[in-house]
């Protein structure tokens, strides 16, 4: 039963904190986002240091695995399995759960996750929530639409604490925190701490152990109370109905285990056919995740076992986008996705400008392919994604799940021009090309074109190349890439002079 | 429609140009439960393990009882919880430092637990290369709460109960899953790595994990 009926509202007159105004998804072009960033010198320091130190573990530990290709060739072949037969996983994951004495729900959307999650804890009566750290919640904005309920939800993985504290968003799907530096934590500890519960040590300092154990202190007493958990899940069983939640702090284990009511909310691409299974990608995640042999703890749960743990279990199964991405026969295979982070820490864009300029909770290689594919191309961050990328092709060589990135982005990217021609709206790119068409089509035009481009080419002889500042639109081209004076003579030209008779 | 006919049909519309079974099904040559070779099953585990800053000691297997009590006075360890099904002759032990022994019986609240300094649990597989120890809370575990709230966790692994990697854990497991029952899978004690990527050890679960390896 829990001991308080009503919690303390701060002073913005809320449970919990809240997060920074606005939808990801109104964000603006990444580019413009970028730039932002990239002016955080202590971010990108962070973050670079951060991922170096990570690709460097899952390297070693990587090394140590000598069937490490055959793992991720079974992993792949197992997910490519489950995605072709989405349906009937679905259906057998569902039976196993209910045999087991879960009770299953379905979503079509976030707005409806939310609100199955919403009534059910409403039904319990819990004034709060303990919630595991899981992506499929964040992508729902699981938090806000209790807070509307009037339910708090309490974040209990440090980073994520860290990050709510702050009235900030994760900025990496591991790591939530990496943007952040121990100074900045102690004092977001300090400042926040005492709004929503026990207060951190006045005497706080900025030894990471020190802030691990306020946060101990913090959530111990919030755990001890709890009486609904919600957590996400890593893997979910289909022929035993098993969910199985990955971590390291042992908040996972508190959510899992002491309230009376569990609520995991899991996408439905998390299907992997049979316990067996595990053997493959229980190798594959820690080593590509945090470089460790094995995560500290792994929890496997079954429904409800009498006299251990929630004995009212509740599985949400969410599509949100996800049949979407099935639905694009290229673009399916990013639902393999077993949330390593491995594309992220590897990315020279991602490691330089961070998670927050994607407008998703999805950053990094992974999230400028699954972001565009579930939600669709409308928004301008959704249409500026696919061209967050070099093509540098570091990404698929360390994915667990062989995720083929090149191939998914430029196929988007396609995607983007076809939506853009679709569109209505004028773009540039589509109107130069069509422009460029208008010219091509008549010799006489072609002319013209080539004497204007002569005219050009006369006029700025001088120089090498435009420089960055060209007026508007040509500046978009020239802030960031090389554009050559034309030529001031045309092949034709030259040809004419040299070759045809006076 | 409801959610779950509207999900399956969505699904079965995106997947309509993709048969059911023709030559494209991706074919499975992943050979299952299959050992990682080692030369030294048990002396692996108990390296990997004490890697993790676990403690691991290496006793005889009749010496199980003795070596508990020998932890428990090492570290003056004033509590103690007991799962229902643990060995007797290891509870005698126990009893004989006269450590208060708290009983699971009826089950203690998470408060209750809270209060108690140390669990004593057996554990049902242990995996070598990765320095894991499963437990699938039979009798001689307990329920999960009981080695989650205390500090201090003490876990007897027998010989018989390492293998070399995880594809050889997860077979032995099936049949507790099967058995409706939870598995936890411990890698040392908690840990993280959040603040600046520096590792703390002992989050929320105990914060000192003491194995004793039995041959
Ligand atoms: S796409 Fe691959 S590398 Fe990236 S997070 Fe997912 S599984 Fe890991």
């Amino acid at each position: 039963m829990s001991q308080l009926t009503t919690l303390p509202r701060d002073t913005d007159g809320r449970l919990t904190p809240a997060p920074p105004p606005g939808e990801l998804i109104d964000m603006p072009r990444f580019p413009i986002n970028a730039r932002h960033e990239l002016a955080n010198t202590d971010q990108r320091n962070n973050l670079q240091a951060a991922t170096a130190t990570i690709r460097a573990k899952r390297a070693l530990r990587v090394s140590e695995v000598p069937q490490w290709e055959d793992l991720r060739q079974a992993a792949k072949t197992i997910k490519d399995q489950v995605d072709r037969h989405l349906d009937s996983y679905l259906l057998q994951a569902e039976q196993s759960l209910t045999k087991a004495g879960a009770i299953v729900h379905w979503a079509r959307d976030a707005t409806e996750a939310n609100q199955i999650v919403v009534d059910l804890v409403k039904a319990t009566g819990a004034p709060e929530v303990v919630k595991v750290k899981s992506m499929v919640t964040q992508e729902t904005e699981l938090n806000e639409a209790l807070e509307q309920a009037g339910i708090a939800a309490w974040e209990t993985d440090l980073a994520e604490l860290i990050v709510q504290l702050g009235h900030d968003r994760p900025s990496h799907v591991l790591v939530p925190a990496i943007h952040k530096n121990r100074s900045q934590i102690k004092d977001i500890f300090l400042t926040e701490m005492g709004q929503y519960g026990t207060p951190a040590p006045a005497d706080l300092t900025d030894d990471p152990s020190a802030l691990t154990s306020a946060a101990r202190t913090h959530l111990r007493n919030k755990f001890m109370r709890s009486t609904v958990g919600i957590s996400g899940g890593n893997f979910l069983v289909a022929d035993t109905g098993t969910l199985v939640v990955v971590e390291s702090e042992g908040n996972g284990r508190m959510c899992l285990t002491l309230p009376q009511t569990l609520i995991s909310v899991v996408g439905i691409e998390k299907i992997v056919p049979r316990f067996e299974d595990l053997e493959v990608f229980m190798r594959l995640l820690p080593r590509s995740s945090t470089g460790e042999r094995m995560n500290p703890y792994t929890s496997m749960w079954t429904g409800v076992t009498p006299g251990d743990g929630p004995q009212n279990v509740h599985v949400v199964l969410v599509d949100n986008g996800r049949t979407s991405v099935l639905a694009d026969p290229i673009g399916r295979q990013t639902l393999r996705c077993i949330r390593c982070s491995a594309c992220m820490n590897t990315c020279p864009v991602y490691t330089l400008v961070g998670g927050h300029a994607y407008g998703s909770v999805y950053p990094g290689p992974i999230g400028i392919c699954l972001s565009p594919l579930m939600r669709g191309l409308d928004s301008p961050i959704d249409q500026s994604l696919p061209y967050a990328c070099t093509l540098c092709g570091a990404c698929p060589d360390v994915c667990p799940v062989k995720i083929d990135f090149p191939e998914v982005i430029i196929h988007l990217r396609h995607e983007v021009a076809e939506h853009k021609i679709r569109d209505t709206k004028p773009h540039l790119e589509t109107t130069a090309i069509a422009a460029a068409g208008w010219f091509f089509a008549k010799g006489r035009r072609f002319t013209v074109m080539t004497w204007l481009s002569g005219l050009v080419g006369r006029v700025f002889k001088a120089k090498k190349q435009f420089g960055a500042h060209m007026p508007w639109p040509a500046r978009l081209w020239t802030s960031a890439r090389d554009l050559p004076i034309p030529a001031a003579e045309s092949f034709r030209e030259w040809w004419r002079r040299n070759h045809e008779r006076p | 429609m409801n959610a779950r006919d509207q999900i399956m049909t969505r699904i079965r519309s995106a997947l309509k140009h993709t048969p059911d079974q023709d030559e494209d099904e991706p074919i499975l040559t992943w050979q299952y439960g299959q050992p990682t070779s080692m030369t030294d099953v048990v002396g692996c585990f108990i390296e990997r393990c004490a890697d993790y800053k676990a403690e691991v000691t290496e006793v005889d297997a009749d010496q199980i009882p003795h070596a508990i009590a020998a932890t428990i006075k090492k570290l003056g360890i004033t509590s103690v919880v007991l799962p229902p099904g643990l060995d007797p002759a290891w509870r005698a032990a126990i009893e004989q430092t006269g450590t208060t022994i708290c009983e699971d019986d009826s089950p203690m609240q998470a408060h209750e637990l809270d209060a108690v300094a140390s669990a004593v649990t057996a554990a049902a597989v242990a995996i070598a290369e990765t320095g894991t120890i499963v437990l699938d809370h039979a009798a001689n575990q307990g329920r999960r709460a009981l080695t989650l709230i205390p500090d201090i966790h003490i876990c007897v692994v027998l010989a018989s109960q390492v293998v070399s990697d995880v594809p050889e854990a997860v077979a032995r497991l099936r049949p507790s899953v099967d058995a409706g029952r939870p598995l936890t899978w411990i890698s040392g004690p908690s840990a993280t790595s959040d603040i600046e990527l520096k590792r703390v050890e002992g989050v929320h679960g105990p914060r000192l994990l003491i194995v004793i390896v039995a041959r």
